[in-house]
């Protein structure tokens, strides 16, 4: 099996995998990183998504194997267990930006890379159209791009999540 | 997904090698389109080569009077590239419309031209700009790669490397997305690129993938607006109908697209 390492959220691993293992698998079941969701498991729902060396990407549409060697950002690296929650998680919390939860991860990865490329004045329609690619079937998205306008104005002047893993 | 041995090599040469050597071999670019291809079983290649580690694949430059770009340089770089934004501003705005975000950061130029899906974006801006597709071989004129649907005129052990775009004096680029999956249900990319030559590039109409609007290009030759697509009719008998839209409603769709291409590219 190839062997293969990586940065995730900060910590070099290395995990022997099978070539055809996606990323979000190798997260979920070799490393234990189930914050990553997997919801429709083909590119449309955004619940997978991660930030690889810097871009927010569908793991579930990734080789592990492409990863080889990148920097991984994940739901858990945002904020210190049991610490203050990362100012995009906050803003979900306060503007009550989600209901079931399923979404969440892959809303905030999603946010905080429409931030980071996009800087942190969000008007409604830039939102609308970086969360194309992100479905929720609860909230009915008005909550949620509330919750990254307030979200991208709380990250000003905070590290920059996605360049410090 | 079926298991495959996966290399990773570290420039063409031992790619195009690779291909060579290998049997039942796939080349890996962005993936947003073969790995959910591999996971519904469509394809099982045995050896998987990914382009991935190949650093002079990456890359946008203004070289003389065209854009060049690197084969394995992704939608959202295209997107956001001031050289592109500059020479070709309907090519970034194409760019900044292909699937959606995640995938635009993913997903590459390459890729979307050597796999020509007839509803992809990219084909329609090489055949509508005149661009040339550069490999690890030869130069391949966009009027002769595109060969019908999925298929290209990429030789087995060919890969595309470079894709350069000369500066029309105006182009625009319009569609009508699919709103589930965002491929183009009619996409039309309309340039000027000179006084005697207007192209208008037309895709996820076509029956064997992208092609041409002869009629369009006369009348916009004559005199470059909206307006002039006015009772210019494409045919719907060699459209698709699928359960998406049927034939004559992209036949509609295809003028009405043409028209805001034009008057995106007067802008």
């Amino acid at each position: 099996m190839p062997r293969m390492s990586l940065t995730v959220n900060g910590k070099a691993v290395s995990a022997d995998v099978e070539a055809r293992t996606l990323l979000v698998t190798l997260l979920r079941e070799h490393l234990k990183l189930t914050g990553t969701h997997v919801g429709c498991d083909t590119s449309q729902c955004g619940a997978c998504v991660v930030h690889v060396d810097g871009r927010a990407v569908k793991s579930c549409t990734m080789l592990a194997l492409q990863a080889d060697g990148a920097r991984v950002l994940t739901i858990e690296g945002l904020a210190p267990e049991g610490g203050a929650l990362h100012p995009m998680q906050e803003a979900f919390r306060t503007h009550h930006g989600l209901q079931c939860g399923y979404c969440t991860p892959g809303m905030i990865m999603t946010a905080i890379d429409l931030v980071n490329r996009e800087g942190h004045e969000l008007d409604e329609h830039t939102i609308r159209a970086g969360l194309e690619g992100n479905l929720c079937r609860c909230t009915g998205y008005h909550n949620i791009v509330k919750a990254i306008a307030a979200g991208a104005s709380a990250m000003k002047g905070k590290r920059r999540a996605a360049s410090a893993a | 997904m079926y298991d495959f041995t996966f290399h990773r090599p570290a420039d063409v040469k031992k790619a195009a090698a690779l291909l060579q050597s290998s049997e039942e071999v796939k080349l890996l670019a962005g993936g947003q389109t073969l790995i959910p291809t591999l996971k519904q079983r469509l394809a099982a290649p045995r050896n998987l080569v990914d382009l991935g580690a190949i650093e002079d694949l990456v890359g946008i430059e203004r070289k003389g009077r065209n854009v060049v770009i690197g084969a394995m340089t992704h939608h959202a770089t295209v997107a956001a590239s001031a050289v592109v934004m500059k020479a070709i501003p309907a090519l970034a705005e194409l760019a900044s419309h292909i699937g959606d975000p995640a995938v635009r950061n993913q997903g590459t130029i390459g890729g979307s031209i050597a796999n020509n899906d007839p509803a992809a974006d990219y084909p329609a801006a090489c055949i509508g700009l005149g661009a040339t597709i550069i490999t690890s071989k030869r130069k391949i004129e966009a009027d002769d790669f595109f060969t019908g649907l999925f298929e290209t005129a990429l030789e087995p052990d060919e890969i595309i490397t470079q894709v350069s775009f000369p500066l029309p004096i105006r182009a625009g680029y319009a569609k009508f997305p699919n709103p589930a999956s965002r491929y183009a249900l009619v996409g039309v990319f309309v340039a000027e690129r000179g006084k005697k030559e207007v192209r208008v590039a037309v895709t996820g109409a076509g029956e064997s993938g992208v092609f041409r609007v002869p009629a369009m290009e006369r009348a916009l030759v004559k005199r470059f607006a909206p307006k002039s697509l006015e009772g210019v009719k494409v045919d719907a008998n060699s459209l698709v109908s699928d359960l998406h839209a049927g034939a004559e409603y992209r036949a509609h769709l295809i003028g009405v697209m043409a028209q805001r291409a034009v008057e995106a590219a007067e802008k």
